[in-house]
């Protein structure tokens, strides 16, 4: 689905990412961690095609991306500069699919099914001002799934939130992934959830990014916020993502 | 039981505007000097000039049908046409860096020029005498409009942005859609100083006139009729609070400026 090759970029003389190839399955939901400043959300950006890369190059289904891929949708970390406030939550759902072809009535219906899944079905006339945090980044990933994208990119989407919503949006992620088909890519500097909600983690080293390690993440489904950090398999893989992100190989020192 | 509160804030609010009214009338006729005329004369003479009419023309005099409504006809033509003119340009120079980067220093020197200077010029070039106040009106207000529409369009959110690109919007659709919306309370911003600026200059463009209140003035000086130069100028002043009180309640209702909550929208811009 997402082939990111040996992929690089500098903003001026600053080395953000130095090399970095990853891949995305179908339907497999990726977690990308690595330390803060590390260049992943430049890694993000190159994939949305905000950025254009330095070298390598980022392969959606064997296409290269030029532009933004039009099978794409983003959520973005700060749903405060990403959801308009001029528009209801409705229209902020809806607006996306006017390109899509679709009739007022069928923009109105998916942006009210959306909501719904994200458990905001009696909030569709609500601005993002009269919303909490919380409110406001369900809004921002319905409409990511009104969209019906083939690859999902989310870009710390849970850093914003306090501690508990936060823990219900990885549950709501892990529950609108179940139901739909698609691929997910998602950045996270939080250990916990990027081992919590992935399939996979791919680990980066402090800037110049690179990839240090891909770990399989083979815990049963469906996940729960207290069973599963319990599990001994949670537990190792938390700890070794951590020594992983925090850890930095001696011989990278020099370069 | 509403209207009862609401006269209350009213009150609570305007008492000061009526004590000074009073203090004024009673130092004027303490005073008793005929060039310092007592507010209740001012406002009998604005009567007799304005509001003399039939009661079929709502009492509005032959004064106010000649002169006050042309001139308020001229002030918002202009205005619309400035503002119009200002938000296409600002906002296409806002988008465009290249383009913003070499028109900025001629935007700065025209909005330099003190407009009450250009009536000379334009009188010679317009000849006729409601162009050159058009003409003015429409000069002089631009500026405001267009720097705060450059400056709102310009600064849009960087997030607005990547998620309109990211969503794939088209141009329009991201015009329309985010660039306007978010520029839209500097714009608002621009629009109201500039409708305030329209006042002035309709008075002053006026005052070289041959109609308009701001003739009426010059006669009403020349004559010694001091009531009617005071009334003048306090039907300028209620017409411009007038004006911006409006203008407040205009944009309120624009859809899309809705976005802090239940108050007034964000504001603020440059001048």
């Amino acid at each position: 689905m997402l082939k990111v090759d040996n992929l690089a970029h500098a903003y001026g003389s600053h080395h953000v990412l130095d090399g970095v190839d990853l891949t995305v399955g179908d339907g497999e939901l990726v977690s990308v961690v690595g330390p803060s400043g590390c260049g992943k959300s430049t890694l993000l950006r190159s994939i949305a095609g905000l950025v254009r890369p330095a070298a390598g190059q980022v392969l959606i289904n064997g296409v290269p991306v030029a532009q933004t891929p039009d099978d794409l949708a983003v959520v973005f970390q700060d749903y405060s500069r990403s959801l308009f406030p001029w528009m209801s939550a409705a229209a902020n759902v809806a607006l996306p699919l006017r390109r899509k072809g679709l009739s007022r009535r069928e923009r109105r219906d998916a942006a009210r099914a959306a909501l719904e899944q994200v458990g905001l079905g009696g909030a569709a006339g609500k601005y993002p001002f009269e919303m909490s945090g919380g409110m406001q980044q369900r809004v921002a990933i319905a409409r990511a799934l009104a969209f019906r994208p083939a690859l999902l990119l989310m870009d710390e989407p849970f850093a914003s939130v306090d501690a508990q919503t936060r823990e219900e949006l990885e549950d709501l992620l892990l529950a609108v992934r179940a139901t739909h088909n698609m691929s997910i890519l998602l950045i996270t500097h939080d250990i916990d959830e990027s081992v919590y909600v992935g399939d996979r983690v791919v680990v980066l080293t402090r800037a110049p990014a690179r990839v240090v390690q891909d770990l399989a993440v083979d815990l049963p489904f469906p996940r729960d916020q207290i069973a599963t950090r319990e599990l001994e398999a949670f537990v190792r893989l938390r700890a070794e993502v951590g020594k992983l992100v925090r850890g930095r190989p001696v011989d990278k020192e020099s370069q | 039981m509403k209207a009862a509160g609401r006269l209350r804030r009213f009150a609570g609010r305007f008492w000061l505007v009526v004590l000074v009214v009073l203090l004024w009338e009673a130092g004027a006729r303490a005073a008793g000097k005929i060039d310092f005329p007592a507010p209740s004369l001012i406002v009998a003479r604005m009567r007799e000039l304005w509001l003399s009419g039939p009661p079929s023309r709502l009492f509005l005099s032959d004064d106010t049908l000649s002169e006050l409504l042309p001139g308020l006809g001229r002030m918002f033509t202009g205005w619309l046409l400035a503002s119009l003119l200002g938000v296409v340009a600002g906002v296409a120079l806002g988008r465009s860096a290249v383009a913003s980067h070499y028109v900025e220093p001629l935007l700065h020197f025209g909005r330099a020029i003190p407009p009450p200077l250009l009536i000379t010029p334009f009188v010679l070039v317009f000849r006729s005498s409601t162009q050159t106040q058009l003409a003015v009106i429409v000069f002089g207000v631009i500026w405001p409009v267009l720097l705060n529409a450059m400056e709102g369009a310009r600064s849009v959110d960087r997030g607005y942005l990547d998620t309109a690109a990211v969503f794939g919007l088209r141009r329009h659709e991201r015009l329309l859609r985010v660039v306007l919306p978010a520029a839209a309370p500097k714009i608002f911003a621009g629009l109201r100083l500039s409708l305030s600026l329209a006042l002035i200059l309709m008075v002053i463009s006026e005052l070289v006139g041959s109609d308009g209140i701001g003739y009426q003035l010059l006669v009403a000086q020349r004559n010694f009729d001091s009531p009617g130069v005071w009334g003048t100028i306090l039907l300028l002043g209620v017409l411009g609070y007038a004006l911006n009180s409006l203008f407040v309640v205009v944009e309120r209702h624009v859809p899309g400026t809705r976005r802090s909550g239940p108050g007034r929208p964000e504001t603020g811009g440059v001048t």
